[in-house]
Parts: structure tokens; C-alpha cells; sequence
């Protein structure tokens, strides 16, 4: 097909040199350190090339093999506890009318601002060796699978929520009328209106959760016992024994029902079309007073379960020397008393959390609309496309691994990054690229795409109407992204695991540190202060969200 | 003095052709209206001349200079979108001195032009206000007044009223064509309402299935469409089914209609024989006027200044048939033949308004 070569103005050029820059750091800072993982796997100790050899030998030790399956059996439990749970407390949110609905919905979100090890910390309280409530489980064990699942309902349940939300969020009232209409019951209803509609919604939940558990360290590793999973695996071999190679190959088996459950929502998200057209009626719950009531008291159970398991880290954090003297301290907030960073750790996350944030922002923003935006150039574009989606499929150990080996390589000229804050910074950015990929991409899709041809019309730089039009429009998301990676930097365990030197120790890495010498107190009190924190953050967001921005984009009242 | 010349103009997507062998001509300061329905390519060629969406081949001279393969960037034109695309976080005047800023002009000189620019679209006080504060015919206007700022040599408009209510639409038609003839901007406008396109344009590009169907004069375009399909795209026609028994006689259902004199359709082609509502005659006819048919009533639509009667002419020739066609009846006419649904009346079709396409 003959076609006639357009020539590049100023601005594709800038743009297409932008892209390829992309290109090349995310392929720094995703692709080669997956590959150098992929290739230890192959390695015997001294880095010599024994192909299967690693592989086979997991497989045919009984020890390896069986964190395989444990991990498989606490997510596929984990997952059919935690979706029915996230459904009805979705379907109460948005289909029903309850009071303080507001609080309802911040409860829920409440352990996203908690590193995953605090559940366990709490749970150890409640029903450990000296639990006070020990004597429930009747001679039972709360280390191990039950207390894995019961974490990870915990720590998983407001991500699969806030999917669900949003699919049962986006309802066509006239459908319901309907089916009102036709003399439909309310049970024939339900399953062929409302759960149609939430289909996706619930498919893409299960996947979210199963991933989340296997990829998850910091609860197993708290309160798994003998119980050992895929993850605890990974830091065994690689901390504990050394054994790199083996580490990889875990990692790798790691990778795979990840990689699995992501490629299956993609898919299964493309086949989804939009439910809700521009002429749809928004539904709106009506009182009914029966219904609601049910629904109130199911919600504040669930609330209570979630405040219980934070109250109970606070309180933890708070008692003197459990359970003999329960008398109040903050002596288990001197952190120098457990761990030779003390309070220095804390600052390390916040300055890590700062730097994620900042960096991590304008680079998953200005890569958006670069992707977005370049005109043709199909072939660099697509290769940026799946080094960003690539993250979202790989497990934070998997990824903090690679980076082990890749920056640790002898030879490689980007090695003085090994062990310092901005490793962490990299790393962190790198593992939750996906999220603020897409968020940037979505936001910059709903603005009017000729802003571009309008600018090349009046000869004005595209990146003028970058700074001038297209950011300033985007604020709102660009916030979003920001607050999304610093409430994760600051709780992330698994992936700067592997990262951190004596001087650049998190909070988060801390907390496993001085839990693992047996201060439960101590961790929890630093699993508080990194709660508090992050939920301050995210309070801040959406006051500066109502307030500030109202004032400032004046342009957006009507 | 022709400004664009568009010669063999292609647009390929994989198997599709969006637009096939395009060659047209513009004159400078002409309003040309590219006239079609959804999907035939009247927006992938306004695009192509923008330089938003190349071609696959051909070529495009503007003023006498080679575009075609020049990025939008570099070629001298301003748009509207039915967008607006205004910029919503910046002021009016913002958004018009847009593209003054950026030639690094004074900023008084900016100031002035915007004002002037303002004035001219008819909002000279909008200046502070932000676009979420106008109405839909006011953005379209501070949009037209953002793309004639840096006073461009072509002036795309790309169904910019399609977005508006139907009385700000007419308002904005005569609008837009007396600022157009003003300032003698050569201006290319995409459209898919024949009226919109019969009202505003000098010449109109009827276009369909990516190709040319006719250019001409909105008067010629209505009067002597090329082809069935302008013929029915452009205004109301009615099709009757017939053959052509001599150049000048069409039968249809065995009854014999003068026509023009055709050329270059073969006798005893099947051909459609058509008129406009508008052509029917009822009153005064004269004895022996050509085919003059007795009709049926069958519907009387009405719609405001007149009505639209549904005829139905039980044809008595050999091939006894039932022939259906519309007419526009004025208000005036219905009520002094006492015009209602079975009424019977006698019609006349005359040869001089008879169109004649193959079938």
C-alpha cells in the first residue's frame, strides 16, 4: 500500500524522542530486571548456565512444592471468604439507603493504609500463644492457614470492595423499572439485572484478591508459623540461605498464577462493553426501611471486624508488656529500643514515600500522554504500552529479585544505585507503575482529543498546551496518582525487601525486623504510626480535593 | 484563482477505502460546503487537507504550494471542531489570543486583537468569563474567533453546528456567512444537513461512499442533481419505477410520461422518473397538459407552513398498478379545493420538472 510519508514537525519530534526515552527507562527499570531474574533461574550458584536443573529440583523437593499449593489453597479460600463479603458491603453502599454512609465507605478503606502485617500482629494479640481471646479457638492455632485467611480478609477486602462499588455503581435506573414494570420478582431481578451487570466487576474482584494473597509476604510471614507459601519461600532461600538461583525460581513460580490471573481480566475486561450510555437514568436507592436495616447491621459488623483488628494494634501498640501489665506506654513508640534505626526508618519511608510520589507522578503522567499522544510511531508506543502494563502482572518480591540481580550485576554502569534511597524510589515507582499508567490514561481519554489539532493549528508547541491546558485539567487524577503511590511506598514490604541498606531502612521492612526478634509491641506500634500517617495523607487529599481545588480551577463551576 | 488544488486523493484503511481518487478545486475566498451522510468520507477529506489525517496518495497545493506531505503544524489553516475544543481552564480571551501568544507579539497587541476578535464574533464582554460560563452558540463562536486569529489563509469547519439547538443554528449559519464573505477567508465546511449546506454555500462537494457525486452550485445541486443519490440526499424527490420507451417517453405501469430528452441511456432501460413535492401542480390546469394523472389522497401530513399530501394514482394501463408519490399542498391550496384524506383530484407532472436517473 503506497502512502504518502507525512513529514515531522518540531513537536513529533519531541515527542517521538520522548517516547523512545520512555521506552528505555522503562525497560531499565521493568524489563531487564525481569529478564535477569528469568535468567538466574537458570544459573547454578557460581552463575554457571545448568538450564532445568534448578526448576527440576524444586519440583521434586516435597518442602519447595508444597508452598505451591499452600499458597493456591489459602487464595482460593481467602477469595471465596472476601468476594461475597466486598459484594453485599458494595451492594449495601450503592443499592441501599444507610446512615453515615460516609463512614461506612471510609471504614472499609481503612486497611489500605496499613502495611499487610498488621492483621497479623493483630490477630496475634487476639488469638497468639497469649491472646486474650486464645481460649475461642479451643486449643487451636491462630499461626498458620486459618490465621492467613483471616489477615488476609482483612488486608484484601477494601481493593475488592472498591471494584465492586464501582461496578454495581454504574446501574441504568430504567432497567430496573423495567423489570418493575414486566412484574419481575425482587429475587429474578437480582440475578437478571443486578448480577449481570456486576459480572465483570466480580471476575475482576476474585482476580484482584487471589493475586494479592499469593503475592503477599508480610502476613505469612507474620503469622504463617509453619505454615510456609510461595512468598515466605522466596525470602527464605534469598535471605536466609543465600541461594539466589533457587530464589529465582520461586519467584518465577510465583510469577506464574499472577501473570495468570492478569492476563485472564484483561481479557475478560475487553469483552466488557459500556453498560451505562450518555442516555442512561443513574439509579438511586429508595428507603426501605427492611431492607436497610439488614443491611446497617451487616455493615457495621463488618465495620466492627475491621475497627477490632486496628483497635486491637493500637491497643497492642499502647500496653506496657502484654498480657501481664496492661497498663498504658508510648515506650513501645521509642523505636531505638528495638531497632538500631529507631525513628530514622519512619523518616526513610516518608522521604521514600515523598520521592515515589513526586518522580513517580510526572514520570506515569508526562508517559501517559506521551503514549498517548505521539502521532503513528505504533510500533515504540505498543513496546511502551507492555512494559507498563507489565508491573501489574508481577509480584513485588518477583520484582525486588530482578532488581538484586540486575543493579547488583557486576558491570552494570547503573550499580552505584544498588543500596540507596533512590533504588528504593525506582523500585517502588517500577511496581506500581500500572495503576498510575492507567489512571493518567483514562483521565487524559475523557479530555476533547483535538486540543492537540487545535494547538498545531495556531502553531503553538504541543508541550505548551501540555503544561498550559492538558496538566491543569488533569489535576484532580494527577493528585490521585500521587496520593496512590505514596500511601503504597509507605506500607509496600515486598518488593524493598531485598532493596534496603542499613541507612535506608523503611518503616514497613522495620516492623518485620524487629517482629522477627519478637517485639510484637514495637511492630505494631510502627504499623500504627505508618496507618496514621498515610491516612493523614489521604484525609489531607480529600479535604485540598474539596477545598483547595474548588478554589483554584474556578474554571470548572458553571 | 484557485487556492487548493486536491488531485487523486486516496485514504486507505487496510481494505477500506475511506476516500477514492478525490480531485477537486477551491477558489480563493469561495464558501464550499462538503455535503454528505455519515461515513462517506466528508470528514476524512477535510482532515487530509488539515494534514490531521494523511492521505495515502495524492496531493494537495495550497496557494500554489505543495502541502501533502507538510504535519498540520506547518500548514496554514484554522478549525473548528463540533467539539468546540475550547480550552475550558482558560478565559475567552485566552483561548482566542491562543495562538497570538506564541509568535511572541506584544502583549498589548495581543490585548487589542482579542478585543477586535471578540467584537467581531459578537461578544465583546465575554473576555474574562471561562468557557462552562457560555452557551453552546457562544463557545462555537469564541471557538471560530480562536481560529481566525492568527488570521489563516483557510478556514476548516467541521460540523460546527451540529452540536446547537435548532434556532441557534440558524442564527449562526447567517453569522458565520457574513463574517465569512467579510473577511474573504476561503472556508471549507463539513456537513451532513443539506440544508444547512444549500443555505451557506457558494458551491457544494456532495459526497458519498468516499467519492464525488456532484460539485456545483447549491441552486444546480437542487435543480439538475448528477445522480439518484443527490437527488434524494439533497431535498425530497419521488422515485417512480419505469422504462424508457423513446428518449422522450417513460412508461410506468403501462402508462406513457413525457420527460426530457435523454442521451446516453439505452431504450427499454429500467429508469426511475422523479419530481420533488414541491413540483406536483394542481391548480389551473390546463386541457391536454401532459401527464396529468387523477390521484387519491391517501395521508395529509401536516407540518406547519404546509402539508404533505400522500397521492395514490390507480394507473389504467395495461399493467394495472398502483403508483404512490408525495406533493406539498399549500395551506391556501387545501382550503380552497377543500382538501382532505380521500379527496380525489386531478395532478399534473410537468416534463420540464421530470428528472430521469437509471435504475
Amino acid at each position: 500500500m503506497s502512502s504518502t510519508k507525512v513529514g515531522l514537525s518540531r513537536d513529533d519530534l519531541v515527542m517521538r524522542g520522548g517516547v523512545v526515552l520512555l521506552a528505555a527507562l522503562l525497560l531499565v527499570i521493568v524489563g531487564l530486571p525481569l529478564w535477569a531474574l528469568l535468567a538466574k533461574g537458570f544459573e547454578d550458584r557460581d552463575g554457571k548456565f545448568v538450564g532445568l536443573a534448578n526448576y527440576i529440583s524444586y519440583f521434586s523437593t516435597p518442602a519447595l512444592f508444597n508452598s505451591a499449593l499452600n499458597s493456591l489453597h489459602v487464595a482460593a479460600v481467602s477469595t471465596v471468604i472476601v468476594v461475597p463479603l466486598s459484594f453485599l458491603y458494595a451492594y449495601a453502599l450503592t443499592r441501599t439507603v444507610l446512615p453515615v454512609r460516609w463512614l461506612f465507605q471510609g471504614i472499609a478503606l481503612i486497611p489500605i493504609f496499613a502495611p499487610s502485617l498488621l492483621p497479623g500482629l493483630a490477630l496475634i494479640y487476639l488469638f497468639g500463644t497469649q491472646g486474650f481471646l486464645k481460649a475461642l479457638l479451643g486449643g487451636g492455632s491462630i499461626y498458620g492457614f486459618d490465621g492467613i485467611v483471616i489477615a488476609q480478609v482483612f488486608y484484601c477486602f477494601p481493593h475488592a470492595t472498591l471494584i465492586l462499588v464501582t461496578a454495581l455503581a454504574t446501574a441504568d435506573a430504567r432497567l430496573y423499572e423495567a423489570a418493575d414494570v414486566l412484574g419481575a420478582s425482587k429475587l429474578r431481578v437480582f440475578f437478571t439485572v443486578t448480577l449481570p451487570g456486576a459480572k465483570y466487576g466480580l471476575i475482576s474482584a476474585a482476580l484482584v484478591v487471589f493475586t494479592l494473597v499469593i503475592t503477599d509476604f508480610g502476613i505469612a510471614k507474620v503469622i504463617g508459623g509453619n505454615f510456609n507459601v510461595l512468598a515466605t519461600d522466596v525470602y527464605k532461600q534469598v535471605i536466609g540461605q543465600q541461594n539466589f538461583s533457587m530464589g529465582a525460581v520461586v519467584g518465577m513460580v510465583l510469577l506464574a498464577p499472577a501473570a495468570l490471573a492478569f492476563v485472564v481480566d484483561r481479557l475478560v475486561q475487553r469483552k466488557q462493553v459500556a453498560l451505562l450510555t450518555a442516555r442512561a437514568v443513574p439509579l438511586v436507592p429508595k428507603p426501605k426501611p427492611g431492607r436497610d436495616f439488614v443491611f446497617t447491621l451487616f455493615c457495621t459488623l463488618v465495620s466492627i471486624g475491621i475497627l477490632a483488628i486496628l483497635g486491637m494494634a493500637i491497643w497492642g501498640s499502647l500496653i506496657k508488656y502484654w498480657p501481664y501489665n496492661l497498663s498504658l506506654t508510648l515506650d513501645n513508640y521509642d523505636f531505638a529500643k528495638f531497632d538500631a534505626n529507631g525513628w530514622d526508618s519512619y523518616w526513610n519511608s516518608v522521604e521514600m514515600a515523598v520521592g515515589a510520589a513526586l518522580f513517580g507522578t510526572a514520570l506515569m503522567f508526562t508517559g501517559a500522554w506521551l503514549t498517548e499522544k505521539t502521532r503513528d510511531f505504533h510500533i515504540v508506543r505498543g513496546v511502551v504500552q507492555l512494559l507498563a502494563f507489565l508491573p501489574m502482572a508481577v509480584p513485588g518480591l518477583v520484582l525486588g529479585l530482578g532488581y538484586i540481580f540486575f543493579f547488583n550485576a557486576p558491570g552494570n554502569p547503573l550499580g552505584f544505585l544498588y543500596a540507596t534511597m533512590g533504588i528504593l524510589v525506582v523500585n517502588t515507582v517500577a511496581h506500581f507503575y500500572t495503576v498510575g499508567h492507567l489512571t493518567a490514561t483514562t483521565a487524559l481519554k475523557q479530555i476533547d482529543p483535538e486540543f492537540e489539532s487545535v494547538s498545531a493549528s495556531l502553531k503553538v508547541p504541543i508541550w505548551r498546551t501540555f503544561t498550559r491546558v492538558t496538566t491543569p485539567i488533569c489535576l484532580p487524577s494527577i493528585l490521585d496518582i500521587a496520593i496512590y503511590l505514596f500511601v503504597n511506598a509507605m506500607t509496600t514490604v515486598s518488593s524493598v525487601i531485598f532493596l534496603y541498606s542499613p541507612d535506608t531502612k523503611l518503616a514497613s521492612v522495620a516492623a518485620v525486623n524487629i517482629e522477627e526478634a519478637g517485639t510484637t509491641a514495637a511492630a505494631a506500634a510502627l504499623c500504627v504510626v505508618i496507618v496514621l500517617t498515610s491516612a493523614a495523607v489521604k484525609v489531607a487529599h480529600l479535604l485540598a480535593d474539596r477545598f483547595l481545588l474548588d478554589r483554584l480551577q474556578a474554571w470548572r463551576r458553571r | 484563482m484557485t487556492y487548493l488544488e486536491v488531485r487523486s486523493l486516496s485514504k486507505r484503511y487496510g481494505d477500506f477505502t475511506a476516500l477514492g481518487d478525490i480531485t477537486l478545486d477551491i477558489a480563493e475566498g469561495e464558501f464550499v460546503c462538503f455535503l454528505g451522510p455519515s461515513g462517506c468520507g466528508k470528514t476524512t477529506l477535510l482532515r487530509a487537507i488539515a494534514g490531521l489525517d494523511p492521505q495515502s496518495s495524492g496531493t494537495i497545493h495550497q496557494k500554489g504550494r505543495d502541502v501533502s506531505a507538510l504535519p498540520p503544524a506547518k500548514r496554514d489553516f484554522g478549525i473548528v471542531f463540533q467539539s468546540y475544543a475550547l480550552f475550558p481552564n482558560l478565559t475567552v480571551a485566552d483561548n482566542v489570543g491562543y495562538g497570538l501568544v506564541s509568535r511572541r507579539e506584544k502583549k498589548a497587541a495581543i490585548a487589542a486583537r482579542v478585543v477586535e476578535l471578540l467584537a467581531m464574533v459578537g461578544l465583546p464582554d465575554a473576555g474574562p468569563k471561562y468557557p462552562a460560563q457560555l452557551s453552546g452558540g457562544q463557545q462555537q463562536r469564541v471557538a471560530l474567533a480562536r481560529a481566525l486569529a492568527t488570521s489563516p489563509g483557510l478556514l476548516l469547519l467541521d460540523e460546527p453546528l451540529s452540536a446547537l439547538d435548532a434556532r441557534v443554528r440558524l442564527r449562526l449559519r447567517h453569522e458565520i456567512k457574513a463574517l465569512q464573505r467579510r473577511l474573504g477567508v476561503t472556508t471549507i465546511m463539513v456537513t451532513h444537513d443539506q440544508e444547512e449546506a444549500l443555505t451557506m454555500a457558494d458551491r457544494i462537494v456532495v459526497m458519498n461512499h468516499g467519492a464525488i457525486e456532484q460539485v456545483g452550485a447549491p441552486q444546480e445541486i437542487y435543480r439538475h442533481p448528477a445522480s439518484a443519490f443527490v437527488a434524494d440526499f439533497v431535498g425530497s424527490m419521488n422515485f417512480l419505477q419505469g422504462t424508457l420507451m423513446a428518449p422522450d417517453k417513460i412508461q410506468v405501469a403501462g402508462v406513457d410520461f413525457a420527460c426530457p430528452g435523454q442521451e446516453g441511456l439505452a431504450l427499454g432501460q429500467k429508469v426511475n422518473l422523479c419530481i420533488r413535492p414541491e413540483d406536483v401542480r394542481v391548480r389551473d390546469l390546463p386541457q391536454g397538459i401532459a401527464n396529468r394523472l387523477t390521484v387519491e389522497v391517501t395521508e395529509l401530513d401536516f407540518v406547519g407552513a404546509f402539508c404533505r399530501a400522500t397521492l395514490k394514482a390507480a394507473l389504467q394501463g395495461p399493467s394495472a398498478a398502483d403508483v404512490a408519490m408525495t406533493a406539498d399542498f399549500s395551506s391556501n391550496l387545501i382550503r380552497d379545493l377543500g382538501v382532505e384524506r380521500g379527496t380525489r383530484l386531478d395532478v399534473a407532472l410537468p416534463p420540464d420538472r421530470l428528472r430521469v436517473f437509471a435504475a
